[in-house]
């Protein structure tokens, strides 16, 4: 498939959910927490209890976007044994499982120990729509982009409250499959309030020629799910899953996820 | 002309170093990073700003610092001459405060009201606080927890001058996690929080104005050397962590094509055991905090543990110029056991009565087989990166020098 010409499949799910409902609900989980079965089980459970886009985290050594929820289960992973191929199988099994497209969510330094093209591959013969990359910024990312391109892979890059609106222009060309808009200045975790930078951002991303804007880092509630999608196409979140699942197992994470998902079910006003 | 053209080749600007360096960092950081670019380019021309950092280094600091000859040692290097940088002698016991200074000021150039710092052994901790209390900013030091039981006075140190000290519980628990530590401080406070970064890695710019602040070092040393013998030194030697020292001394010396430049590495318990951190000996090209150099990591490109008796050299990251001077082949890199350097430690304080960290003890063991090598025609100039004062309870335990009985009474 050519890229650029087909449709991302992250892309098509986002908009069908615009269409549907009054937008997607991407949700998070690593790899190998609480051990590699588990995660896979979770990811499946997340994607039935209606996530729209499932971000798969590879546990890295220095993770630092992420707060104390995700740095503890990533480095359980890790401690438990994690490697990279681990993340492949995940991949390969819940693609299997489930019609949700897949991201893997990565720091950059085990992409680079892999080989860029080598992890390419891996990701679309294991059945992954492409990558988030959290430290890699597109100033940074030529072999990535070109990678992608010939892999059909969907790339997405971050776009900040403190971004210029050169930067912003760069991360609308860059990304494919959506602009992963952070909601506030700051690491992943579970927020009262997402802040009103968010709807800025979107706002300005707009301008900037988004169509699809995803708005992450905080959101931990149905109603600040259904608050985002008022001006955004997703929502999405991360640390409250790895929390249910950390502190109540599958069950947990379904009626958690189950309900993050009900706030995809209100159509905001005037659409 | 020859000099022009190892200008060129050697003397880079940033962000990039040959094929390292770079801005491998979450976009929400990259408009910190640009302000502080922007505020650098422009401070390091400014006539305003060179005077303040100046007047600073001579009258708070006490630069320039000394060059010290020193005989009695070089008997044991094959009687080559060697000469001591006397960096040990600025105020706060290092290096690390020619650095903290410069960005203080830029902090305050910024409007910002707030520093934080990742450290160690504690020695860049402690500079930075002193920094803050001198330019009144609030202060918060990223320690890791294992680093704090092992330096607990520095930790008293830093509390004294007004800085609050952070224990980080995460990963290895050490100077790698103060600085992701760090760095999530910086996401979320950077409205109000300038990084005061130690050492000569991490995203752009700080390689490259870790660098422009420390060369002070080199381009002392090197009149100061021309003054008193007539010549250049054969060979400058440093011991290299993340490698500002090292930058420091070596710039000045980068387009001397007849000066050999030796960068001295943690060998821990042997680079053929997992205990060490010889990042350029035995690491591979990888990204660790906002730049592409070598890095100690396993297959799957997770950083590894690294280890030395030397709290600080313990990083398994090196600065990206050192990635590229080393891939150039305009400085050498070797690695010292921590044996190797304590012996070094306990020479330099029989012979000479200076007793230097455990850090500067590494070049300092590297530079006594390099005399030997280059024989005694040979002038060797050494970083004397910082004081021995830190390191008294591990160099007490290793030679058994405290009396259990007093030490308990």
């Amino acid at each position: 498939m050519t890229a650029g010409t087909a449709v991302s499949p992250v892309e098509a799910r986002i908009r069908a959910a615009n269409t549907e409902r009054a937008g997607a609900f991407v949700g998070y989980l690593p790899v190998g927490f609480p051990d590699l079965a588990t995660s896979i089980a979770g990811a499946i459970a997340l994607a039935e209890a209606g996530a729209d886009v499932i971000e798969l985290g590879l546990p890295y050594s220095d993770p630092v976007m992420d707060g104390p929820v995700i740095q503890r289960a990533t480095q359980a992973a890790l401690a438990g044994g994690f490697r990279l191929r681990h993340a492949f199988e995940a991949l390969r099994e819940i693609t299997a499982a489930v019609d949700a497209p897949v991201l893997l969510m990565t720091y950059w330094n085990p992409v680079l120990a892999y080989g860029v093209e080598r992890f390419a591959d891996d990701v679309v013969a294991a059945g992954g729509a492409g990558l988030i990359t959290p430290d890699l910024i597109p100033d940074e990312a030529a072999e990535w982009l070109a990678a992608s391109d010939t892999h059909g892979l969907d790339r997405v890059f971050l776009a900040a409250p403190t971004s210029s609106d050169t930067r912003l222009d760069a991360a609308v060309a860059a990304s494919r499959g959506f602009v992963y808009t952070v909601s506030t200045m700051g690491i992943t975790g579970a927020r009262a309030d997402v802040d009103s930078a968010a709807r800025t951002l979107v706002a300005r991303l707009r301008e900037h020629g988004a169509t699809n804007a995803c708005v992450g880092l905080g959101v931990s509630t149905a109603a600040q799910v259904a608050e985002i999608l008022g001006y955004a196409d997703g929502a999405i979140v991360g640390s409250a899953l790895v929390a249910a699942l950390a502190d109540g197992g599958l069950d947990r994470l379904t009626d958690v996820a189950r309900d993050l998902a009900s706030g995809t079910a209100v159509l905001p006003a005037g659409r | 002309m020859s000099t022009t053209d190892a200008s060129t080749r050697y003397s880079q600007p940033g962000p990039y170093f040959g094929a390292y360096g770079g801005r491998y960092v979450p976009e929400p950081l990259v408009a910190a990073l640009d302000e502080l670019s922007a505020a650098w380019e422009h401070a390091k021309t400014d006539p305003v700003f060179q005077t303040e950092l100046a007047d600073l280094h001579r009258n708070y600091t006490g630069r320039p610092s000394p060059l010290t000859e020193v005989a009695r040692f070089a008997a044991h290097a094959g009687e080559a001459r060697i000469f001591l940088k006397r960096e040990d002698l600025n105020h706060t016991g290092s290096h690390k405060i020619n650095n903290v200074l410069g960005q203080a000021l830029l902090t305050r150039r910024v409007g910002k009201r707030r520093v934080i710092a990742e450290t160690g052994a504690g020695q860049h901790g402690v500079a930075t606080a002193t920094a803050a209390a001198l330019f009144g900013l609030d202060c918060t030091i990223y320690m890791g927890e294992i680093d704090t039981e092992r330096q607990a006075l520095n930790v008293a140190r830093m509390r004294l001058l007004g800085a609050e000290v952070v224990a980080v519980k995460a990963g290895s628990r050490t100077l790698k996690d103060a600085i992701n530590e760090a760095m999530r401080d910086w996401v979320t406070n950077v409205a109000t929080t300038n990084y005061v970064f130690g050492t000569v890695a991490g995203p752009h710019p700080f390689p490259a104005m870790v660098r422009d602040l420390q060369r002070i070092i080199g381009d002392e040393a090197r009149a100061q050397l021309l003054e008193r013998t007539g010549s250049l030194p054969d060979a400058v030697c440093a011991c290299v962590g993340g490698g500002s020292n090292a930058i420091g001394i070596f710039t000045a010396f980068l387009d001397d094509p007849g000066v050999a430049l030796y960068g001295f590495e943690a060998a821990g318990e042997g680079v053929d055991t997992p205990r060490h951190a010889a990042t350029i000996g035995k690491g591979r090209p990888g990204v660790l905090h906002g730049a592409r150099s070598y890095l100690l990591q396993d297959e799957d490109g997770q950083t590894q543990e690294s280890h030395s008796i030397s709290a600080g050299l313990d990083y398994p990251g090196v600065g990206p110029e050192h990635a590229f001077l080393a891939d150039a082949g305009r400085a050498t890199y070797r690695a010292v056991t921590d044996a190797a350097a304590m012996e070094a430690l306990r020479l330099l304080s029989r012979t000479e009565g200076i007793i230097p960290a455990i850090e500067s003890a590494h070049a300092l063991a590297g530079a006594l087989e390099l005399g030997r090598e280059l024989g005694p025609s040979a002038t060797i100039l050494i970083n004397l990166s910082g004081r021995g004062d830190k390191d008294m309870v591990t160099a007490g335990e290793w030679f058994d020098l405290i009396d259990r009985d007093a030490a308990q009474s």
